[in-house]
């Protein structure tokens, strides 16, 4: 562990194992207590498997009472809780602490209710994201956020998270796709937000929730809008000489008022890395691959290809392939789907970054990169959401060479700041968890995390829920609390009216 | 009685923190379009944020636009509107129902209120959309949060905190918003005659059809005619909307023809007129007739609302129509009477959601809670909340819930400040 410095663990917790442990098979009885180190193991790390931890338990309830007094045993004891899904999380999410108990969600694994009128599916956390599709396709339905672990990965993680996928530009986040959770606060009271029908009552809690890592509460039942699948889909694969033009390219599809339903792209190193593994016949002469997928009615789909394709000349493209078929449409998906693995196939180990960027600065960006890259002297290959700004370097290097993961950690926190500078952001859709949380000061003054930290105060005021991820300093909540006004120093009389 | 009119974010910080240091609350006004919202205020002085004006980015290629929180909508959307662009959650104007002008409103107010329109079902609301603030909290604190970017989960999203909050968590100074292209055909097809029950099924049929419906509603006998001038005549009408490139719209109108031709009158409106329909069932424009009876605006499952609407005649005297496919409910309440625990009893029993009472005269707004109700715990989070954000009590207070009082703060707080 590269030099990450999680809370010091609790010595009285420490020492208190045993009855916990033993408290802990009282509330939930069965098989859903873990104490033993070898069977542990498994859950001693996320998707960032860099970060490895042995829980001090680990628990898995079944029921949501179970969930309840679980948490408030902890609260009343001052016990620390890392809630886990899945565990696909690449940013240390779920990553456990020494002294905190686990929290598994997976047992939750039941889909409660479809209800095709309202297109509503009311689903348990530990229902991955491709099982709740699964569910509904039958009838034409499907849910739509389709990150690429979906898989494996939990719903209940989607909404810690806010998960997107490849469809996101047009179809929304999970944020935009969630009508409503119930939800375990770390005092164990449960609440309910939103439902089966639209928008808060109230302060909107449910999009506060989304995305906020397993901070605020454990979701313990989630209710998501299905859609009717699109009609059909086809897609363009373009290629570049350059990614300026593919740039401009993707600024005049959407300028020419056309929102893709997917729209990727890549950069020469993850091009040739993922042609060399599935074949999908890349071009291997171009800087930019562009695959730009069209969905909706046939004679829509129709219509935009030929406006894209258009767009797509003027800009200078050197190939252009719009699928005929299905099994064509899918070959041009194999190579970008493959990207990871492809690139994990010529380095020894590779580090995934997942910057967001205005999509103009697209060319500085990959400049800056290549700069970092000989600075480094690490390669790096890309692929990006193109439609909405969101950047995946792959940086390859080798865990086996002393350093070198410090230096490709030093690389990628580098590439990060590079996309707040051009007035992009940390993290799309990674989340922030162990591995971007010193990074926040690059975004975030600290009046800016303290309002953060204030909505973590109302919900969780002893800092017990996973605590360690997304903020870089601990400031408790009663010293947030005060307020340092000086009355008469700013006097009413001479306040300006502007 | 003062009214502060800061015309930059710094002025702004610098009255909330002479209020704080006061402990002076502020009423929180953009343009005063929606003051008719809520719980009646009593407050001492105005912070008008009317001066806090212009777009300071706009980037349609980003598909991006950014505002200083008291810029008018109507200058946004005219900008929007001439790049082909829109914010696609289209947020209503409740001017007219209120008895105000039509057009007004801020850019900051829309968040504030999180305000969409009949495209909600698919697009979303100002909720679906904010990328990011720029807010004074009332500790007198200036933060941001978010970006200028679609995809970001940099940190807890406060932007989403800020809508619906109605002013009453910060003061909004800076917001930036998705923008959309603007569809380039629009197509209304019109069901007649149908009942209620008739018709939740029919918009329930088209929502679950891949024909991509943007919006439905259903306006009973006589409200009908109480959009775009008269001229879809008395009869029942159940509309679905279909939006994008012409090739595509023709060709979903005729599916859902297809699909729906067996229960009734079929009628294609199109043009000025499927616009003019569209605005005035956003803008509630059927109650917009300058008298006080209360109306309510209920959310509900879609399915779910035209039995709660059943149930609701058997006991009162109500005029209603619906949007989002029945979720949506408008109701105005013909004896005077808001009826607030027969509603949202009805509500509860019927799958729940909830009741805002938008228009009423000010007695009945401090009666009647306004906004529903919240169960305690999720009361009491959503008061801690409040009290971490504003711990004096001086923004907006009391609007969407009745004030917690002094109690919210602790030693500590009482200390620090003198």
């Amino acid at each position: 562990m590269s030099g990450l410095l999680m809370p010091k663990p609790d010595d009285a917790t420490m020492r208190r194992r045993d009855e916990i442990v033993a408290d802990m098979r009282i509330i939930v009885p069965g098989e859903g207590v873990v104490d033993a180190a070898n069977a542990m193991r498994a859950f001693e790390s996320d998707g960032l498997t860099a970060y490895r931890q042995l829980p001090l338990v680990v628990v898995l309830p079944e029921t949501v009472a179970q969930v309840s007094r679980v948490l408030k045993y902890c609260n009343d004891r001052n016990i620390r809780v890392v809630p886990r899904g899945s565990g696909t999380s690449l940013s240390g999410g779920a990553l456990p602490l020494e002294d905190a108990v686990l929290l598994v969600m997976s047992r939750f694994n039941r889909i409660l209710e479809i209800d095709f009128p309202n297109r509503i599916v009311v689903a348990q956390p530990g229902v991955t994201n491709l099982g709740i599709t699964t569910a509904v396709e039958q009838e034409g339905f499907y849910y739509a956020p389709d990150p690429s672990s979906q898989i494996a990965c939990s719903i209940g993680g989607n909404v810690a998270e806010n998960s997107g996928g490849v469809h996101c530009l047009k179809y929304g986040l999970t944020a935009n796709n969630v009508l409503g959770i119930e939800m375990v606060l770390m005092n164990g009271e449960v609440v309910r937000l939103g439902g089966k029908h639209l928008d808060a009552e109230g302060y909107d809690l449910l999009g506060v929730m989304t995305g906020s890592e397993g901070l605020l509460g454990v979701v313990t039942e989630v209710i998501v809008r299905i859609l009717k699948k699109p009609e059909t889909a086809r897609a363009l694969l373009i290629g570049f000489p350059t990614s300026e033009q593919g740039g401009q390219c993707v600024a005049d599809i959407i300028g020419a008022g056309i929102i893709p339903g997917g729209m990727e792209m890549m950069d020469r190193p993850a091009i040739h890395a993922a042609e060399d593994f599935v074949h999908a016949g890349y071009p291997l002469d171009v800087e930019a691959l562009l695959i730009v997928e069209l969905d909706g009615p046939g004679v829509e789909v129709d219509h935009l290809i030929g406006l894209v394709e258009a767009i797509a000349y003027r800009n200078g493209s050197t190939t252009c392939r719009i699928s005929q078929s299905e099994q064509e449409r899918l070959s041009f998906w194999a190579g970008r789907k493959a990207a990871f693995p492809a690139v994990g196939r010529i380095s020894p180990d590779y580090y995934c970054m997942d910057g967001t960027i205005p999509r103009k600065e697209l060319p500085r960006v990959l400049h800056g990169m290549r700069e970092l890259s000989e600075k480094y002297g690490l390669g790096v290959a890309n692929v990006f959401h193109a439609g909405d700004g969101n950047l995946h370097p792959l940086i390859l290097y080798d865990a086996n060479v002393p350093g070198e993961l410090d230096n490709a950690e030093s690389f990628g926190a580098d590439i990060l700041r590079l996309c707040v500078k051009v007035g992009g952001v940390l993290t799309g859709e990674h989340g922030v968890g162990v591995e971007k949380r010193d990074l926040m000061p690059e975004m975030f003054n600290q009046i800016d995390l303290d309002q953060q930290m204030r909505v973590k105060c109302a919900f969780d005021p002893n800092h017990l829920l996973n605590p360690g991820k997304v903020f870089p300093q601990l400031r408790r909540c009663a010293e947030l609390g005060r307020m340092h006004v000086h009355r008469g120093q700013t006097a009413f009389p001479d306040i300006p009216r502007f | 009685m003062t009214t502060f009119t800061p015309a930059t974010a710094a002025e702004t910080l610098a009255t909330v923190q002479w209020a704080a240091a006061e402990e002076s609350p502020l009423e929180i006004l953009g343009h005063g379009s929606k003051r008719g919202i809520g719980r009646p205020l009593q407050t001492e002085h105005t912070l008008d944020l009317s001066k806090l004006s212009g777009v300071t980015l706009y980037e349609p290629a980003e598909l991006v636009l950014s505002a200083k929180a008291g810029t008018p909508l109507a200058e946004i959307e005219k900008l929007l509107a001439e790049n082909g662009q829109q914010l696609a959650f289209e947020p209503l104007d409740y001017g007219p129902l209120l008895g105000g002008e039509k057009g007004k409103g801020t850019i900051g107010g829309v968040l504030a209120a999180n305000l969409c329109g009949p495209r909600r079902l698919r697009a979303g609301a100002a909720r679906d959309h904010i990328l990011g603030i720029a807010a004074v909290s009332g500790r007198g604190e200036a933060f941001k949060s978010g970006g200028r970017v679609v995809k970001n989960v940099t940190g807890y999203d406060l932007s989403k905190l800020m809508a619906n909050s109605w002013g009453t968590l910060a003061v909004l100074t800076d917001v930036t918003f998705k923008v959309l292209p603007a569809a380039e055909t629009e197509v209304t097809l019109a069901l007649r005659g149908l009942l209620d029950d008739h018709a939740a099924a029919a918009m329930a049929l088209a929502l679950g059809s891949s024909a991509e419906v943007s919006s439905a509603a259903h306006l009973p006998e006589r409200v009908a005619a109480r959009v775009a001038g008269g001229s879809l005549g008395s009869t029942a009408a159940t509309l679905l909307r279909v939006e994008g490139f012409g090739p595509s719209v023709a060709y979903r109108i005729a599916a859902l023809k297809d699909l729906l031709g067996n229960a009734g009158p079929l009628e294609e409106i199109s043009g000025e007129i499927s616009l003019s329909v569209w605005r005035d069932i956003r803008d509630c424009a059927p109650f917009a007739d300058g008298l006080e009876k209360p109306v309510w605006r209920v959310s509900m499952a879609p399915a779910q609302g035209h039995q709660m609407l059943l149930a609701l005649r058997m006991q009162a005297a109500v005029d209603a129509f619906y949007d989002w496919q029945g979720g949506l409910i408008w109701l105005r309440m013909e004896q005077g009477d808001p009826e607030a625990d027969l509603l949202r009893g009805l509500v509860r029993q019927y799958g729940g959601g909830h009741a805002t009472l938008v228009r009423a005269a000010p007695s009945h707004r401090a009666a009647v809670p306004v906004f529903e109700p919240q169960a305690p715990q999720l009361a009491a989070l959503s008061a801690r909340l409040k009290a971490e954000f504003d711990p004096k009590n001086i923004l907006n207070p009391g609007r969407m819930a009745p004030a917690a009082g002094s109690a919210t703060l602790g030693p500590a707080t009482e200390g620090a400040a003198s």
